[in-house]
């Protein structure tokens, strides 16, 4: 047992590898369908929006915090962006990314401003700062959603384009949406800045311990801004690529999302104390969650068990990384 | 004279805070709306809607005191009604006088298995935080999930509607021409706050969200301790939720979603460390007092529930700003 613990404090992992292994098995044992490139590259596709937010859960809960508010700063930036662009007929792919990405680091570092300077605890702060934006968005912006056919054009081209496309066996196509390489480029990017630079080693130190890391040098109100202001960029930019790829932009989606997306990134092995998770982690926990989630319907349960099979994967998973690190905090 | 400043002086400055709050507030709402809020219809409808919120912001300052939080309670809440709903519908009728005229040992049968929901609930939350050492943020999202989960399970989506009349009673009712459920408020608050202040429990609990560990060495049964206290919180959002089906006379999976961040609000505005050690029961009065007079205000103004939650979640952030002005000049 001792081992094993040990094994998963310096792999963690494996343990999430090994669940998926185990989910992935069973559920094409009971329904071969899952096996099908159709069911499986839109397991990928439904695992961009969860996977691009859960880098930013990562980046908060590193620091030892955590973020509630990422879905209403998606939402936020997503529908300030395709509102802008149908108000002045605009379209385009780079510009309105830009857009979206930069209110979500705006927002950001209101989080990271009351975090650092109020010293208040993160869960706190970004309560009260989703529920505002969101509340800003349906109160003052409007509660009408855009749809298809008001949506830009360009926009929603950009997000159906396919990597490659298969033929199955009964002769359909099934494509693979490219949007999962502009995941991966991503969550490449964010795990060569926390692995390789020196900001990624102060993530690490901040969750740590806070003081520890100022007495070592480290500038822990820059850090602070950093991970606030990065967690609202991907929130922005992964709220409009949600809008692109279903092609509507409403202002009341992904509500509870966040609980999704947090599970995810316990169920890759971060801990809320900070200072331990990984981005291969949280993306093997990520792709986890969406193969279980989405498989209760071929499996044949109902749907409204979702909402218990996630609960039950947070307690477990969080209990999982207590038992691992229950040495640091006895 | 000198005896009067004698006893303003040794009261909380923060409760002479919220007291000039709720005046300030007051006056603000009667001069906006002079002709319409200056009614005893709107003091009455808060003595009937106040009263659930109130024991869920209990409830979380409770969670507080030790440094822990629940994020549970409107899970906890609406299984407890739902559950009792779903009983009196298997012993009564679905719907008419059956149903309706429900006798009172069966009623209060329903408040029993209401109330030990709350309690099994709560224990299950304690277990994991103390026995298993999973942070109270994450545990309690996950058994959140679970109860919600279940309530989604048990009811397929839709609300369980039609209540006894004796339950209605108890979240509509009147007697000695005051609101039921304020009367049940202010025993329950009443009981609650001599817990807190007048019994060796209550005094640990502050101590242990103080200093955890000293309280460890002090030699006090932590583990215990820490446990009985989320029991209680899940005792009092069991009750809340009597209250919310008793005056809706239904019970839904996602009812109250909103009260969660007003809880939080109204314990962080009444003086509550989230980060452990302080909380008064008296405070959440008056900030509960205070931010029913805003939103009755604010309704009156028409303004949408959007812009009200907009104005929750800035008031949420003002009063954490005010909070670290206060720590500062002491």
């Amino acid at each position: 047992m001792r081992s094993l613990a040990l094994a998963l404090r310096r792999h963690p992992e494996w343990m999430v590898a090994a669940v998926l292994v185990v989910a992935v098995v069973t559920i094409g044992l009971i329904n071969p369908v899952f096996w099908q490139p159709a069911n499986i590259f839109s397991l990928l596709r439904a695992s961009v929006i969860t996977g691009i937010l859960a880098l930013a859960v990562l980046l908060v809960m590193l620091s030892g915090g955590i973020d509630v508010s990422f879905p209403a700063f998606a939402i936020a930036a997503m529908y300030l962006t395709v509102r802008a662009m149908v108000a002045w007929g605009f379209d385009g792919v780079l510009l309105p990314f830009a857009m979206a990405t930069a209110i979500g680091i705006g927002l950001g570092l209101v989080n990271a401003a009351f975090v650092h300077y109020l010293r208040m605890i993160p869960l706190i702060v970004t309560l009260g700062t989703g529920t505002a934006v969101r509340g800003f968005i349906l109160g003052v912006v409007g509660t009408s959603q855009i749809n298809i056919d008001q949506m830009p054009p360009l926009l929603i081209n950009f997000a159906r384009q396919d990597l490659f496309t298969v033929t199955q066996a009964d002769g359909s196509p099934a494509g693979l949406s490219a949007m999962v390489l502009l995941y991966a480029v991503i969550a490449l990017l964010v795990h060569l800045m926390l692995r390789h630079t020196m900001m990624g080693r102060s993530i690490y130190a901040l969750g740590g311990g806070e003081e520890a890391a100022r007495r070592v040098g480290f500038n822990t109100r820059r850090t602070t801004f950093f991970i606030y202001g990065l967690a609202g960029a991907l929130a922005g930019f992964a709220g409009l690529l949600h809008g692109a790829m279903i092609w509507t932009a409403n202002p009341r989606d992904m509500v509870g999302l966040e609980l999704d997306v947090i599970a995810a990134v316990v169920l890759g092995g971060a801990s809320i104390f900070g200072g331990r998770g990984s981005v291969i982690g949280t993306m093997l926990g990520v792709l986890t969650l969406v193969v279980i989630t989405n498989s209760l319907i071929i499996l044949g349960v109902d749907t409204t068990w979702q909402r218990v099979v996630v609960g039950l994967i947070v307690i477990a998973a969080t209990a999982a990384t207590a038992w691992r690190d229950r040495k640091r905090i006895a | 004279m000198t005896a009067i400043t004698r006893r303003l002086r040794r009261l909380d400055t923060n409760l002479l805070q919220l007291v000039l709050l709720t005046v300030l507030i007051f006056a603000g709402m009667a001069a906006l709306n002079p002709d319409r809020f200056l009614r005893p219809y709107v003091f009455e409808s808060i003595t009937f809607i106040a009263p659930e919120l109130g024991l869920l912001a209990i409830a979380m300052m409770v969670a507080m005191l030790t440094g822990g939080i629940d994020l549970s309670v409107i899970g906890i809440a609406n299984l407890a009604c739902i559950l009792a709903g779903l009983f009196f519908h298997a012993v009564g009728a679905p719907r008419g006088p059956d149903l309706v005229n429900l006798s009172w040992p069966l009623v209060a049968a329903g408040i029993g298995i209401a109330l030990g929901t709350g309690l099994v609930a709560g224990a299950i939350n304690g277990l994991l935080i103390t026995r298993l050492r999973v942070t109270p943020i994450l545990a309690t999202i996950g058994t959140g999930q679970v109860f919600t989960g279940i309530c989604l399970v048990l009811t397929g989506g839709p609300a369980v509607v039609g209540f006894p009349r004796l339950w209605g009673q108890i979240g509509n009712g009147t007697a000695f021409g005051i609101a039921v459920p304020l009367i049940v408020f202010l025993v329950v608050a009443g009981l609650v706050w001599f817990i807190l202040s007048r019994t060796a429990f209550g005094i640990n609990l502050a101590l242990i969200g103080t200093n955890a560990r000293a309280a460890a060495f002090a030699g006090l049964r932590t583990g215990r301790t820490v446990f009985l206290s989320y029991v209680l919180t899940g005792g009092l959002a069991s009750i809340a939720g009597i209250l919310l089906s008793g005056r809706t006379n239904a019970a839904k999976s996602d009812y109250g979603v909103s009260y969660l961040l007003q809880a939080v609000l109204i314990a962080v505005l009444a003086g509550t460390n989230p980060a452990g050690g302080r909380g008064s029961v008296p405070g959440i009065i008056l900030a509960l007092v205070a931010l029913m007079l805003l939103s009755s205000g604010l309704q009156m103004m028409r303004f949408s529930n959007f812009l009200v939650d907009l104005i929750w979640g800035g008031f949420l952030l003002l009063s954490i700003a005010l909070a670290a002005w206060r720590n500062r000049v002491r």
